[in-house]
């Protein structure tokens, strides 16, 4: 997934001369994870720079950078380092355009790895996606394959508004999959369904796609037809696409790796409350992380809802059917 | 041991309180029609600024952030500047945008509490005002970025406070824009007061200029009451950035004689001795006095001035009172150039709920 993002960088990079990369290690290092390899050769010290350690720099310097016409692509480092530059991101880069009437705006991406299961060190697992799409302006999008990283990507860079791109580190290199270079774009604001299924509609979305792609194997072996939706935006969420599912489903299990409480989770369960309360034919479910922190290396799988947890959450529903 | 390395902090005035050159006066300052343009919008800003405390006062405008005393320094840097650099703002800055073409009736609109104050007709890509402190200098140095990497002859500009440079946002600024040699110039307004701290508990360091020196970058100290030495020390810093020679900081000194906002009593910390003591050097006196020394000014055209100002003053605030509250369903609007489909169910609930609190 590393290289798409890459690529995804040098296509718009190539057919757009606005776009700029910055943030640490983006420049000779293409990046920690190698996400902007190559970039730096190719387009020049002064498109591709590397910053001064400082998040709040990398950010508030994007919105003036997008302010004044350029396009930014930032880089944070790990999600853990992102609240330094969240006063940036919350009071400037999702609200200049609302606060000056149009005039000035701030098309500008963010990216960052999202989520654990990698032995980071301390404070480099975080996935706290909900804190973002909390925040009014912006978008929050999480791709969950190559292709989708690649797609998804080339939408945030050219969407006239900040988008938030949060990369599932544990994918950067243990998913491999073709991707052709052609600058093709995938549509934002669209949940993509990985499966169709009858009984119990699955909704997750970064990482956490693999293991509950997995569990919907493990549950049609078990008589369970399970249909995955990867939401991929996080916010605004494609409540229509959820909503097509549990109709047709009755059912509702939400999945991510992020703590419980207040979590995304929650969203997605209210809405389908609000709107297709008695399509359900059993409560919802959530499996989630814990609502305690992400845990140093050793604890991390227990942490991140495995596999068991989504099959077991999937058959209790089906159990709890009126 | 040995001294690796050595710093000093040079201050500059050039016009004392009682109106005599001190200096080596810059060319601007022979220039009669520029030298009355600046007392005239000095006096402007201060015509304006009296208004809009008593709009407040009176229930007709929000809380608003008065400049007074600060005249010089707002003046001195807007004429330092080129129409074509970008100013980044704090929230006090009347002079600088007055000089920019930013009208009374847009900031009174701001500060009576409708965004489309921050749409300024003139001049389009300054930033708008900013309260979150310090954020705004980063905001420049990404402008100073955006026109270095495109190559162009432009500067931003940043203004912050002296409880500003406390912030990590005014270092992380500093210290990017040194080290990428970034055209743009700091103006630490240090007026002595971060709302009820003074200065001294703020900060250790002697000056605020010196922040910059430790940030590689040079950080001269101004008599911020001087508009000829504000004027002069930001134009020379601007000439050095757009010559691509990389930032610097200017720490213009200068009095904040107002309460912080409408909403403060300075009068709760600190002495009226020291107030009475700003007001004898405060930046309008100084600058007539010169004036008239030079045999430019007097009593008439004083009397006249301050007409036209009230005049112009009077213009605004009528535009500004009859213009239209913002519809409810504004809210939603530029928030996205491509708005989420939800938000337009929440916009019809907005405006529906607003017509019937209408309708009663």
């Amino acid at each position: 997934m590393v290289e798409a993002i890459a690529m995804a960088h040098g296509w718009e990079m190539q057919h757009d001369e606005r776009v700029v990369v910055l943030g640490q290690d983006v420049g000779a290092n293409g990046g920690v994870f190698r996400a902007t390899l190559g970039l730096q050769q190719r387009f020049g010290g002064d498109r591709v720079q590397d910053t001064p350690l400082a998040e709040a720099a990398i950010a508030g310097m994007a919105v003036g950078m997008a302010a004044q016409g350029l396009r930014p692509v930032a880089e944070i480092q790990f999600m853990g380092f992102l609240y330094p530059a969240l006063d940036q991101i919350v009071n400037h880069m999702s609200r200049l355009r609302y606060r000056t009437r149009g005039r000035l705006s701030c098309p500008v991406v963010v990216r960052m790895p999202h989520g654990g299961g990698i032995h980071a060190p301390e404070h480099h697992s975080e996935s706290v996606e909900t804190m973002l799409c909390h925040v009014p302006g912006l978008r929050v999008v999480c791709p969950s394959s190559p292709a989708r990283a690649y797609g998804l990507l080339l939408a945030a860079i050219r969407d006239p508004d900040p988008v938030m791109f949060l990369e599932p580190a544990r994918l950067y290199r243990a998913v491999r999959q073709d991707v052709e270079d052609d600058g093709r774009a995938l549509p934002l604001d669209t949940a993509f369904t990985l499966r169709e299924g009858g009984d119990v509609t699955i909704v997750t979305w970064g990482a956490m796609t693999a293991e509950t792609l997995r569990a919907a194997d493990e549950l049609a072996g078990r008589g369970i037809d399970a249909e995955v939706i990867d939401l991929a935006t996080l916010s605004p969420i494609d409540t229509e696409t959820i909503l097509a599912s549990v109709g047709r489903t009755g059912r509702l299990v939400v999945v991510h790796e992020a703590a419980r409480n207040v979590g995304l989770g929650a969203e997605i369960a209210a809405l389908v409350a609000e709107h297709a309360l008695y399509d359900l034919l059993a409560p919802i479910r959530r499996v989630t992380g814990y609502d305690t922190v992400m845990p140093l290396y050793r604890l991390e799988m227990d942490y991140i809802p495995g596999v068991e947890r989504i099959v077991a959450a999937a058959e209790r529903t089906m159990a709890d059917s009126r | 041991m040995r001294t690796v390395a050595e710093f000093r902090v040079e201050y500059s005035q050039l016009l004392g309180p009682d109106g005599d050159a001190v200096g080596d006066l810059p060319p601007f300052a022979r220039d009669v029609e520029e030298l009355v343009r600046m007392y005239r919008m000095m006096t402007l800003a201060r015509s304006f600024d009296v208004k809009a405390v008593n709009l407040q006062r009176t229930g007709q405008l929000g809380t608003y952030a008065p400049c007074l005393g600060h005249e010089a320094t707002h003046v001195g840097v807007g004429a330092a500047m080129r129409a074509e650099d970008v100013l980044a703002p704090v929230y006090r800055e009347v002079g600088t945008q007055l000089w920019r073409g930013v009208t009374m009736r847009e900031i009174l609109v701001y500060w009576g509490g409708d965004e489309r104050g921050s749409d300024f007709a003139v001049p389009r890509g300054d930033f708008p005002w900013c309260i979150p402190i310090a954020t705004q200098t980063l905001h420049a140095a990404g402008a100073a970025m955006a026109f270095k990497i495109r190559r162009e002859r432009r500067c931003a500009v940043a203004y912050i406070g002296d409880g500003g440079t406390s912030e990590g946002d005014f270092y992380e600024a500093v210290n990017v824009a040194g080290a990428r040699a970034l055209p743009v110039v700091f103006v630490v307004v240090n007026n002595g007061w971060a709302i009820s701290v003074p200065l001294c508990a703020q900060t250790a360091a002697k000056t605020l200029a010196q922040k910059a020196i430790a940030a590689g970058i040079p950080g001269v100290q101004v008599d911020g009451n001087d508009v000829f030495a504000v004027r002069q020390a930001v134009s020379s810093a601007l000439e050095a950035a757009r010559d691509g020679r990389g930032p610097a900081l200017v720490e213009a000194i200068t009095y904040r004689l107002s309460d912080h906002t409408t909403a403060d009593d300075a009068g709760r910390y600190r002495q009226a001795a020291e107030v009475e003591r700003a007001w004898r050097i405060e930046p309008l006196l100084r600058t007539r006095r010169f004036l008239e020394k030079a045999g430019l000014w007097d009593e008439d055209r004083e009397r006249a001035l301050l007409a036209d100002c009230a005049r112009e003053v009077e213009q605004a605030v009528a535009a500004y009172l009859s213009f239209p509250k913002p519809e409810p369903g504004a809210m939603f609007d530029h928030l996205f150039e491509r708005a989420p489909a939800h938000l337009a169910a929440q916009r019809v609930m907005a405006t529906r709920r607003a017509d019937r609190a209408g309708g009663h």
